[in-house]
């Protein structure tokens, strides 16, 4: 019996697992939790790069419309004759820029990474709760990124109904070039990523709930796990609605449903749809749409939490106001929707309402930017490039949060609706700052990942000029906003009001172009480390969580003997009465020695 | 092997801490977190329902004009089907009930009669929705729809719905069916209705003592019926063509919104049923050959009870939104 359990979960440092692992189960459809989020990352990563070309795509043709370019002949071909950029083909690339970087990248990428990887390291567990559907869950994410490109092929052209797909665009095959198959393949793809995320997300919140280590109490979790768990359970509550809607879409794009059109007319003909309403439509999509950015958000706060007290050598500020602010940030997120709806004919009392509701989400925003800043407040801070992008995550969640109050207020909405002020906003503080969110984690984690570090100085060129040219990018689309440019106009030089704004928008262009290119340098550190990084220490930063007790290299069960208990919170850095700056969690309670009240 | 440490066999398991928080498996907990999401996924079916039908508050049809119908038997019952559809799924869920308890009691016996009691209870569920559908595809009296999107119901002197078919003119139309090869953009057009407008048209006139009613709601909960000279009028004026039954696109009780809501959201509770079905029939046949006798954890029975109470469930909404509100 004994030499039984043995063969099953022993583990020993230098084979690390008894299991016959071929190539295909270890790499491809592997069930570790670990080597998921590698997959994850890499999927999410090549994701990003296609659409952060796309960005620079368009911003080349918003800075110098009409003029010809050897970039767009090559990669654009047919929709850019004679290296012109075709109006079609730019409301599709601004459609899949925006799907795949919300989606794709910050939510699965993001989310999907981290959550595999800290969640069964950090709450000290074997594995995820079911790893076979949590293999599931990242092929079925990785069909969906698949479906999503080949769209990009389709000969009419890809979704180009802006990502958020209202109807009538997304839902007469007719409108428009991409209305037909490539509209069909957007929705499929989604279909399967919201079945993703919902394995994903199910996954995440029984882990949580229910097997955490001894010891590992609620109030001791770190807060990169609070905010994994809300965040799945806001997966899990908002992402069924859009699935709702894209159902609802799909009837009235090929069953002759009126669930959103009513009185069209196509050439004159008048089509028999009858007593829909496409407001509808916003209202199921942004049930989703609104939380969904919470959904970005909220795993980028706890790594920046994490990263932050472990740089400066600090226990957190105000941990459980943090907890609380993650958890009414939550629940507040399920009812703001209206505020992306000022416009549309919603009542205006209703409009009044979501104002109220919106602009109480600055309590608990604040409450976390505030306590960031006092974590680093006589801190000794390390200054490596997690922590600047942490730092730098806190200096763009505070910038585009103070427009959020501008366009939270549905007086003041009307005047900025839709033009370059609200991509100034969630650029900033929703897009920049979870991609730092992601950059700072994957600097932090890096080695617990692949067992090397990545090249420090190449962090720290790859930071400054990234904060440099994100701020060149987004900070001058306030003013043309302001100003009234509205956003998706494929060109602007039809209206004379706008040419004075031509320059800024080519000093734009710029920006992103250098912000883009910098890029590089992450990306040749991320794949060049693997390989050439300097070996990884067990706990290089010196941090006090559970994930750090692993053996640096990977084994199946993530622990070679016991499970470590769990005896104190996961920030005791700096405490009295201890020789070392940081004690972990695993440490047992010295004689006389309280737990901090936190 | 030397190096390795033996363990105890508390250790081996994946949980290593104390007490499992929750007391359930994580297999259980999976199940009530999907049926969470499932619940929202309903919940923005039934919102988009009561959206539209408030913004047509006035014009929706009465449920009980329209589901009148049951097997065999001709004449005009409101709502007895569907609540006997209704009986019959909380009865199944009731069944499951004792299916799980004999379960946790290890009766396997008791545990295979419940099983099976319950997979006849979906099936007689799922038929009784299709013999739903296939009356309201099917239709009732025939009305007709107007210009502005109304639906005109022909009645009676003495109150009562008339079906076309008893008072038309049969003039014997030559009109053809479009197929896809004759048709407008090669596409084909849906089954031509039994009679024309003219047709009906001319059978109106020639019985006086017919009136029509809107699908408008009077101040008394009951839909506007005109006097004889506005039917006639409304008729000649606005008066397009005939509709019998109800699709996708029509719908002759009134709104084709209504008719969307029902197939849609019926269909796909329906949809929910027959998974329940299949997963019920692959339990009760793990059930038989004695896989959870085995296993010592009649688990499985419990988890997919979870499910069927929640489809169960979710009829109370669907069945109070569609038939009782």
């Amino acid at each position: 019996m004994s030499t039984h359990a043995v063969d099953i979960h022993a583990h020993d440092d230098d084979h690390g697992h008894h299991h016959k692992e071929t190539f295909v189960t270890k790499y491809i459809f592997s069930q570790d939790h670990k080597m998921i989020a590698k997959q994850y990352l890499i999927t999410g990563t090549l994701m990003g790069i296609i659409g952060v070309l796309m960005s620079i795509m368009f911003r080349i043709q918003i800075a110098w419309p009409e003029e010809p370019n050897v970039l767009f002949e090559a990669l654009l071909g047919k929709w850019a004759p004679g290296g012109v950029m075709d109006a079609d083909i730019y409301l599709a690339l601004v459609t899949i820029h925006g799907t795949i970087m919300v989606f794709f990248v910050l939510t699965a990428g993001l989310s999907g990474t981290f959550s595999n990887l800290l969640i069964p390291l950090q709450i000290g567990a074997r594995d995820m709760a079911s790893g076979f559907l949590n293999m599931v869950s990242y092929w079925l994410f990785f069909l969906s990124s698949i479906i999503m490109l080949i769209s990009l092929f389709v000969e009419a052209g890809p979704a180009a109904a802006g990502w958020t797909i209202y109807p009538p665009l997304s839902a007469l095959p007719m409108a428009q070039g991409g209305s037909g198959m490539g509209m069909t393949l957007w929705l499929i793809s989604m279909a399967i990523f919201i079945a993703s995320s919902l394995l994903g997300s199910l996954n995440y919140i029984v882990t949580v709930i229910n097997m955490r280590t001894k010891g590992m109490s609620m109030t001791r979790l770190p807060l990169t796990i609070w905010a994994f768990f809300v965040t799945a359970i806001i997966g899990v509550v908002s992402f069924p609605v859009l699935f709702a809607a894209a159902l609802l879409l799909i009837m009235d794009r090929s069953f002759g449903t009126s669930f959103f059109l009513s009185d069209i007319f196509i050439q004159g003909e008048v089509l028999h749809y009858q007593g829909g309403s496409p407001v509808l439509f916003e209202h199921l999509f942004w049930f989703l749409g609104h939380p969904e950015v919470y959904i970005v958000i909220l795993p980028a706060m706890g790594l920046v939490s994490e990263i932050m007290a472990s740089n400066a050598r600090k226990p957190i500020f105000g941990y459980r106001a943090m907890v609380a602010s993650i958890l009414a940030i939550a629940f507040l997120s399920t009812i703001v929707w209206g505020h992306h709806m000022f416009v549309s004919g919603m009542n205006p009392f209703l409009g009044s309402v979501f104002t109220f509701t919106t602009l109480l989400i600055a309590i608990p925003s604040a409450v976390k930017a505030f306590n960031w800043i006092t974590t680093l407040w006589k801190g000794n801070l390390q200054m490596n490039p997690a922590m600047l992008f942490s730092i730098g995550f806190v200096s763009t969640f505070i910038t585009g949060g103070l427009t959020g109050i501008i366009l939270g207020d549905s007086a003041l909405d009307i005047n900025v609706h839709d033009t370059y002020f609200v991509i100034a906003h969630f650029h900033l503080v929703m897009g920049i700052s979870a991609i730092y969110g992601m950059f700072a984690g994957v600097y932090h984690w890096y080695p617990k990942m692949f067992g090397r570090m990545l090249n420090k100085n190449l962090g720290y060129i790859h930071f400054w000029v990234t904060a440099i040219c994100a701020y060149g990018v987004f900070f001058p689309m306030h003013f043309i906003g302001m100003a009234g440019l509205p956003r998706r106009y494929y060109t602007n030089s039809a209206f004379p009001l706008f040419d004075d704004l031509a320059d800024v928008n080519i000093v734009i262009t710029i920006f992103a172009i250098i912000g883009g290119i910098v890029q590089i340098v992450y990306l040749y550190n991320f794949f060049s480390s693997m390989f050439m990084g300097a070996k990884a220490v067990q706990n290089p930063w010196r941090s006090t969580t559970l994930e750090w007790t692993t053996p640096v290299k990977h084994i199946h069960g993530n622990w070679p003997g016991a499970i470590p208990h769990v005896y104190r919170w996961s920030y005791d850095y700096s405490k009295p009465g201890h020789d070392d700056d940081f004690v972990p969690q695993n440490v047992p309670l010295k004689e006389g020695e309280e737990e901090l009240q936190h | 092997m030397d190096t390795t440490v033996v363990k105890t066999s508390a250790e081996n398991k994946r949980w290593g801490g104390g007490t499992e928080p929750l007391k359930t498996s994580y297999g259980k907990m999976m199940m009530w977190f999907f049926i969470t999401s499932d619940a929202l996924t309903f919940a923005g079916f039934l919102a988009a329902y009561g959206f539209s039908r408030f913004k047509f508050a006035d014009s929706w049809p009465i449920a009980d004009n329209v589901f009148t119908h049951v097997p065999f038997i001709h004449g005009n019952y409101p709502m007895i089907f569907v609540a006997f559809m209704t009986f019959i799924l909380i009865m199944s869920s009731v069944t499951m009930v004792l299916a799980v308890d004999a379960g946790h009691h290890m009766k396997k016996a008791k545990v295979t009669i419940y099983m099976f009691l319950t997979i006849i209870g979906g099936l007689v569920f799922l038929s009784s929705q299709a013999y739903e559908w296939s009356t309201f595809i099917k239709g009732t009296y025939g009305a007709v729809a107007t210009e502005g999107g109304n639906i005109l119901h022909i009645m009676d002197a003495d109150g009562n719905q008339v079906a076309l078919k008893d008072f038309a003119i049969a003039q014997g139309s030559d009109r053809e069916r479009h197929e896809s090869r004759t048709g407008l953009w090669f596409t084909s057009e849906s089954t031509l209705p039994s009679y024309t407008f003219e047709e009906v048209l001319d059978g109106f006139k020639a019985n006086p003592n017919l009136v029509v009613r809107t699908t408008y709601t009077g101040e008394d909960g009951h839909k506007t019926t005109l006097s004889r000279s506005e039917s006639l009028r409304e008729l000649e004026t606005k008066g397009k063509n005939v509709v019998e039954g109800a699709n996708l696109r029509q719908n002759e009780y009134g709104a084709p919104l209504f008719a969307n809501y029902f197939f849609f959201i019926t269909g796909f509770h329906g949809f929910h049923v027959s998974i329940g079905i299949m997963l019920n029939i692959i339990i009760f046949f793990n059930v038989l050959i004695g896989t959870y006798e085995r296993r010592g954890s009649y688990e499985m029975v419990e988890k997919v009870g979870l499910y069927w109470h929640f489809v169960d469930l979710v009829w109370v909404f669907v069945f109070t939104f569609f038939y009782l509100v």
